[in-house]
């Protein structure tokens, strides 16, 4: 399916190169032998069962856990191998909306979205201001400035999130679960919100999910993770996975467990 | 046929019919609060010649059932299978059936490591040396951790925010005065009492003065003082960082490349090592009046008498000495804290054993290091 916005010289760009990967919790093996890539502009979605180890997968891809084996490279460069000085600024181009949102709860929404802009940024508090207006506007939470997360909704938490996550204008924006916990048109909502971003700002976003109805409304590429061979089974775009892939368990996956002739579980 | 329990309660029955199925007639109320048969006749049965090649059920007499029912059904089907007997449902009823076939629609999953828990003496002891060992190692590993932040800090790099430092500062400081005047001014009393007793056998009362000026002083003032911030401000530590661990706020610092360490642990520390020399003072002077209240009040010292004897009886060696002390168990609790806060896993009960955890640790280093002081403070002749 072509992309309606590629961005830099050409779509076809390995924004993130994920090869040979296994992870592993102490001795258990989660997953083992991952290789994708991630284009630039793409939407591209980890979907698989529950505890099949996406989210785990997310973690090794922004830097917090160290892979049992192998290397996540971003545009070419390696992650694992860098130096600190190196890995730190490779991280300064992430924005990542975590399952709960994640902010920071003894600062107020306001000082969430500011932090990372203080951090690194040069600008003054006016201007700092400025820009975290336009970021909450952006996700629709203009006026919550003084709100301390603990007194706004969940949902309203994880638009904050994304605020925040959206903060340093990053080239990549991961999500975890965005979904989770929203009702349906929140959750039709923030969609939309993912797509325009990606369109509007031109970056690449990584999602985790297996809500069926986003994962066929957004992503352009996906990978499948099997919890049972504990490695990927698929990769490609979610709606020719639908149609084409020799795969039963994908196929499975992808129509709620309603594809033809197949009954057994796993 | 073999009856097995009166008809009733619940009962089970076992016969062949058409020569190589065996019939399992169930009857009565097969309730989880009833008294019902065991299993093993059913066990016996499939595993003792002729072995039936099919399984059946007769459920017709069945008065009513629940779990108690489907954990005998799903036993007997289990041993049925390691035994390749063929089950037949058929006569059980629509309700049970569904549920069995919900029960053993998902195969056990194998490699969850539930079964490798039951080690042997052996094994444990191994399993809890290395742990220790990681323990250390990652204890090791946060202390590196922290004095790269201090000498970032000291060279003016460090990442944190003024204003989480002002207000760490007022929480582990100007808050915790009330707690630290009652427990000292009470420590002061029982010095004074421990004293008093033995001291009037020999009218010698006043060296009251002395015993509790220079016990608070070099000791008790530091000690109770990091005792109370262990159980109040080291184990609030460990539960605010514990609970942004398991919010994944933690992560939402590492991921922006800001150091949870010079950002969270380094203004905590500071707090406590700013704040805990003058609770250590405070201590001290309400621990002076605990003393004089009972010198006065029991002893029939004059006020003045008792001030003048304290005076000659401390210096300002001994006073040095016990915030020396103070800022070290300051450094220790916030230490003890953050790390359990640091360390902690991604639940609930996690952030509750961390709190524990972190109190335990505080009062440990507390009590080994006031002994490690102690002694080194004799040989310099401090």
């Amino acid at each position: 399916m072509a992309l309606s916005t590629p961005v830099g010289p050409s779509h076809s760009d390995a924004r993130i190169t994920v090869r040979d990967l296994d992870m592993r919790y102490g001795e258990r093996v989660i997953q083992r032998d991952l290789n994708f890539t991630v284009r630039a502009g793409e939407i591209f979605v980890i979907m698989g069962g529950s505890g099949c180890g996406k989210s785990t997968l997310l973690r090794h891809l922004i830097g917090l856990v160290h892979p049992a084996r192998g290397d996540v490279l971003y545009d070419g460069d390696s992650f694992w191998t860098a130096a600190p000085d190196a890995r730190e600024s490779m991280m300064r181009r992430f924005g990542v909306l975590y399952q709960s949102g994640a902010l920071w709860s003894s600062l107020t929404v306001a000082e969430n979205v500011a932090l990372p802009l203080g951090e690194y940024t040069r600008l003054s508090a006016a201007e700092i201001a400025e820009l975290v207006s336009l970021k909450l506007a952006l996700v629709g939470l203009a006026g919550f400035e003084e709100f301390y997360p603990s007194e706004i909704s969940g949902g309203m938490r994880k638009r904050a999130g994304l605020a925040r996550a959206m903060a340093l204008d990053p080239d990549i924006l991961f999500f975890d679960e965005p979904s989770a916990g929203l009702d349906p048109i929140s959750s039709k909502l923030l969609d939309d919100l993912i797509l325009e971003l990606r369109d509007s700002l031109g970056a690449t976003v990584v999602i985790v999910t297996h809500e069926l109805a986003s994962i066929f409304a957004i992503a352009s590429n996906s990978v499948f993770l099997d919890a049972e061979t504990k490695t990927m089974i698929a990769t490609g775009s979610p709606k020719e996975l639908l149609e084409h892939s020799p795969d039963p368990k994908v196929r499975r996956f992808l129509t709620r467990g309603e594809s033809e002739g197949e009954t057994t579980h796993g | 046929m073999t009856t097995l329990a009166p008809a009733a309660d619940a009962g089970l029955a076992l016969e062949m019919s058409r020569g190589d199925t065996l019939v399992v007639r169930v009857w009565g109320p097969w309730t989880t609060g009833a008294r019902r048969p065991a299993a093993d006749e059913v066990d016996d049965r499939l595993a003792s010649a002729p072995k039936p090649r099919r399984l059946a059920f007769d459920a017709s007499g069945l008065e009513d059932w629940d779990s108690g029912l489907l954990t005998f059904l799903l036993h007997v089907i289990a041993v049925a299978g390691r035994h390749g007997v063929a089950v037949d449902r058929e006569g059980l009823p629509e309700g049970v059936r569904r549920l069995l076939a919900l029960a053993t629609a998902v195969p056990e999953r194998r490699d969850t490591g539930g079964v490798a828990r039951r080690a042997s003496v052996l094994a444990r002891i191994g399993a809890a040396t290395l742990e220790s060992a990681r323990g250390a190692t990652t204890m090791l590993a946060f202390l590196g951790e922290v004095s790269l932040g201090l000498g970032r800090l000291v060279v003016g790099r460090a990442r944190y925010r003024r204003s989480d430092l002002l207000l760490i500062l007022q929480e582990v400081g100007a808050q915790a005065l009330p707690i630290v005047s009652l427990i000292s001014f009470l420590v002061g009393v029982i010095l004074a009492y421990v004293g008093a007793v033995q001291l009037r056998q020999f009218g010698a009362q006043i060296y009251v003065a002395d015993l509790v000026g220079i016990g608070m002083t070099r000791e008790m003032g530091a000690m109770m003082a990091a005792v109370i911030m262990a159980g109040r401000t080291g184990a609030a530590f460990a539960a605010q960082l514990g609970t942004m661990q398991v919010n994944e706020e933690i992560d939402a610092l590492t991921t922006l490349g800001i150091s949870p360490i010079e950002f969270l642990v380094l203004p905590r520390m500071l707090a406590l090592a700013i704040m805990m020399p003058l609770l250590c003072l405070y201590a001290d002077l309400l621990g002076l009046l605990g003393g004089m209240a009972v010198g006065v009040g029991m002893l029939d010292l004059g006020v003045v008498e008792y001030y003048v004897r304290t005076t000659e009886a401390i210096s300002i060696a001994d006073c040095v000495a016990g915030l020396i002390k103070a800022s070290t168990f300051g450094v220790l609790v916030a230490v003890a804290g953050c790390l359990r806060g640091i360390q902690c896993g991604r639940s609930s009960a996690a952030v509750g054993a961390a709190t524990t955890s972190a109190v335990v640790t505080g009062i440990v280093l507390i009590i080994v290091f006031d002994a490690l002081t102690t002694v080194i403070f004799d040989l310099i002749g401090l």
